[in-house]
């Protein structure tokens, strides 16, 4: 390790029980499945899956997975609600959490076979069940749809 | 994803919350939360992510981690860390008010039916 991560578990931790909520218990999985890449980078389609909100009409609570075209991509997503570190910086470029520019670029030079047509948003969710149960299946339908080879997961 | 023939990778900043979880391909840049491809209008890193990201699913033959080299302050300066969820004597009367407002505020929310229904 280059430098010493931020131990987020514990902070978050001592930040709840200040405000008297139970500990988190973040999800954890003894063993992941993994699907090694079948075919060159040069011919496989990349999908962009990020935490930022595209759609604030809809309140937060009742937010699920959305699946929306690259070709509507707003000049700026809602950040305000999400858990980042606003001390610090900022999510006024765009391009630092939603790689839409680069991976254009990078088909343009053929490294990657396409950039995928709809971009996907995951919410940031307290309950896991709704995260597998809900938000990652219509996650993978959606890119089973659209013939997608990568997913590049991005939470802000 | 990778079960229906779909790899992924993730691109973030918590380490120990990956990590912890267990994905089959995270690429840790130390930055603060909120940029997790590289630091605002820094294109040559974001776009240094975004291909060691691709590099590590052509490359990666069973789940991996691994931290970039991108720092925040090119000094070595870290005491952005230091703010994030930081609590001070100071804020403690506040927090606790915080989650009671929260609290309350979820209730709510479970009543009227503004809510997934699942926990």
């Amino acid at each position: 390790m280059p430098s010493e991560p931020i131990k987020y578990i514990d902070r978050t931790r001592a930040f709840y029980a200040a405000q008297d909520f139970r500990p988190y218990n973040y999800a954890h999985h003894d063993s992941t499945p993994f699907h090694r890449l079948r075919k060159p980078l040069a011919e496989c389609r990349v999908a962009i899956v990020l935490t930022a909100v595209t759609n604030g009409d809809i309140p937060k609570n009742l937010r699920g997975a959305e699946s929306h075209a690259i070709a509507d991509v707003p000049e700026k997503f809602r950040t305000d609600e999400l858990s980042w570190d606003k001390v610090t910086t900022h999510t006024d470029d765009r391009q630092s959490f939603f790689p839409l520019e680069v991976l254009q670029s990078l088909e343009s030079e053929r490294m990657i076979g396409s950039l995928a047509p709809r971009y996907h948003f995951v919410p940031t969710e307290y309950s896991q069940r709704n995260t597998r149960e809900n938000d990652a299946p219509a996650l993978v339908d959606a890119c089973i749809e659209d013939e997608v080879d990568i997913a590049l997961l991005i939470p802000l | 994803m990778e079960e229906a023939g779909i790899a992924t990778v993730v691109i973030g900043s918590a380490w120990d919350i990956v990590t912890h979880c267990g994905v089959p391909r995270y690429l840790h840049n130390d930055l603060p939360l909120g940029n997790p491809l590289g630091k605002p209008y820094d294109s040559a890193s974001q776009r240094g992510s975004v291909i060691a990201a691709l590099e590590m699913v052509v490359d990666a033959e069973e789940p991996v981690a691994t931290q970039s080299d991108l720092k925040w302050q090119q000094d070595g300066d870290e005491s952005w860390k230091e703010n994030y969820m930081r609590i001070t004597e100071a804020d403690l009367a506040n927090l606790k008010k915080a989650g009671e407002d929260n609290r309350a505020q979820r209730l709510a929310a479970k009543k009227a039916g503004m809510t997934r229904g699942q926990t």
